[in-house]
């Protein structure tokens, strides 16, 4: 696996956000996705960025244009040092959630993108990594 | 093994001819896919480059930064085998056959030192070895990559989005309902509700041969996003076996409106839309009034 | 820009949004226009996402909102002009916006409130429309 463009941004507050769906579509773009999955994409970005925003007052996400078995994609990693899932498969299910929310955000993001992969340690923070394929597969 | 670079350095051009006198002795080789030019040209490239690789000595790890050139080589060497639509015979004979060579001149080269002779070769055979594995996954690889662009080629012509009367769009869907499929058929089908502003989409599926819950999701699916866009959709060509798997496996379809022909969908459409179709006494055949 | 404007037209209210929202404008909005709502007793509301390219669970959360809590008021909710590819990414999403209704664009969504209100009163009052010959 190749990465061919890397950048960090930190997500502090809610106006963040946009900026920040912007900079992803930038990078979907650069690759050549389509416009459904630039769509899912993003819409799971902007899922993972509201966690990270609501549940540890924000983190950084590191986007990267990443190229593996002849395939490109944007691979996007949400790091943050909130207080962590102590049942990830809890937090899987769609329809939980600890806060007042539909609790789609994890189980939704994970259904849109190619690849997820979720890291948690109580206390220490969370680690999200999504990656999406040009082709979306 | 350093003998073996030297060999391989100071023979190179013995073993190259060898090789390649193999890779032509091979019945099964077709000349109309590749010239001998190419392929000695190919030969020689590869040769070198596997000639500076043992010289470091790291001949345990192919993986390693000193094989990156020869992996390099045989990945393109195959991948634009499987693309032109050499066999898997031809591509593998290509690493085989150098083995096959290197160890013919070895043998030659100390047949008085049988000890010597036997480790160098079992290293030239390990080495080998890993790199026809290498050149099979990557022609492998190519013929997925031929495989699933057709794939997409037949997704793309096998679901045409028809426009049956204003404001009214059919499309039949034919053979099996996967997810990609599904996401083709979705977005086809929403672009042409944009496009022709329509309000009622009939998805046929009487040439799916089963429906199973996998396909049923997907359906709803469909459904669902036909909805969010504001349109409705009727699911038509619903055969007798169909509707029972349906029911067997308890997939509930009961807030999607389902017809058994396209016919009666149609009529349901003309109904939903305001628009009746009648017979006119005249024998004129259809006659339809808004 | 901080909030939406609302347009009010006849008996509905009319929002365009015209750009992505972040989460504080959002709410802004679902309070202004249930305020509107009840201020000008409007009978339905028409909110036209289809310069709106990313709708979230947030968002899909905000629209449902509206559509619920127009409805204890008696006014409808019709979202118009999704964009194809926001649909299937709900879907994908697991979000159907039950209980929002919708339209292909502000035409059609005004002709839906237009039946849906009339359905309304013609069951509780007099139907003043008379040539209207629908037989559902």
């Amino acid at each position: 696996m190749i990465v061919m463009t890397k950048d960090t941004m930190q997500i502090v507050r809610e106006q963040d956000v946009v900026p920040f769906r912007n900079r992803v579509r930038e990078y979907a773009v650069k690759i050549g996705m389509s416009l459904v999955n630039q769509t899912k994409l993003i819409t799971a970005a902007s899922e993972l960025v509201r966690n990270m925003l609501k549940y540890a007052s924000g983190g950084k996400v590191i986007l990267e244009i990443i190229s593996k078995n002849a395939q490109t994609g944007v691979r996007l990693t949400f790091v943050d040092e909130g207080p962590g899932i102590s049942d990830i498969k809890q937090a899987m299910q769609d329809g939980f959630s600890t806060g007042r929310s539909l609790g789609l955000g994890l189980p939704g993001a994970k259904r849109l993108v190619n690849e997820f992969d979720i890291q948690s340690t109580p206390g220490t923070g969370t680690t999200v990594t999504i990656t999406h394929w040009k082709h979306g597969r | 093994m350093n003998i073996t670079s030297t060999i391989l350095q100071k023979q190179k051009k013995k073993i190259l001819e060898i090789w390649l006198q193999n890779q032509l002795a091979d019945n099964a080789l077709r000349d109309d896919l590749m010239t001998n030019d190419e392929l000695s040209k190919q030969s020689d490239e590869l040769l070198d480059a596997l000639a500076r690789a043992v010289k470091s000595g790291n001949v345990d790890n192919i993986y390693a930064a000193e094989f990156e050139q020869i992996t390099d080589i045989l990945s393109d060497v195959s991948i634009t085998r499987a693309r032109q639509g050499f066999s898997p015979r031809e591509t593998a004979t290509y690493v085989l056959s150098l083995k096959k060579a290197i160890c013919s001149v070895m043998e030659e080269e100390y047949q008085d030192r049988p000890e010597l002779l036997y480790k160098e070769i079992s290293v030239i055979n390990n080495l080998l070895d890993q790199l026809s594995i290498i050149t099979f996954e990557t022609f492998i690889k190519g013929r997925e990559e031929v495989i699933l662009r057709q794939t997409d080629e037949i997704n793309e012509i096998s679901t045409p989005v028809i426009r049956v009367w204003d404001g009214i769009l059919a499309l039949p869907i034919i053979g099996t309902l996967d997810s990609a499929r599904t996401q083709i058929v979705m977005e086809n089908l929403l672009q042409e509700i944009v496009n022709t502003g329509s309000n009622i989409a009939i998805l046929d599926i009487s040439g799916v041969p089963a429906v199973d819950s996998l396909v049923a999701q997907h359906l709803i699916k469909t459904v669902s996003a036909t909805r969010l866009m504001g349109a409705e959709c009727i699911i038509s060509g619903i055969r007798a076996e169909i509707a029972q798997t349906i029911v067997h496996l308890g997939i509930d379809l009961s807030n999607i409106k389902t017809k058994a022909s396209l016919a009666s969908a149609l009529q349901l459409a003309f109904s939903m839309s305001n628009v009746e179709v009648k017979k006119v006494q005249k024998n004129t055949g259809f006659g339809i009034t808004r | 820009m901080d909030r939406i404007p609302i347009l009010k037209m006849g008996p509905y209210l009319l929002v365009t949004i015209q750009i992505d929202l972040y989460d504080r404008v959002a709410l802004n909005l679902e309070n202004d226009l249930i305020t509107m709502v009840s201020k000008t007793e409007a009978k339905g509301v028409l909110i036209d996402i289809s310069a709106v390219s990313i709708v979230d669970s947030f968002m899909g959360r905000i629209l449902g909102n509206i559509a619920s809590m127009s409805r204890i008021m008696d006014a409808e909710t019709v979202v118009v002009g999704m964009q194809p590819a926001v649909a299937i990414t709900l879907v994908e999403l697991g979000l159907t916006l039950q209980g929002v209704h919708t339209a292909l664009n502000v035409e059609k969504g005004m002709e839906l409130l237009q039946d849906m209100i009339g359905l309304h009163s013609s069951s509780t009052e007099d139907d003043e429309e008379g040539p209207d010959d629908r037989n559902d």
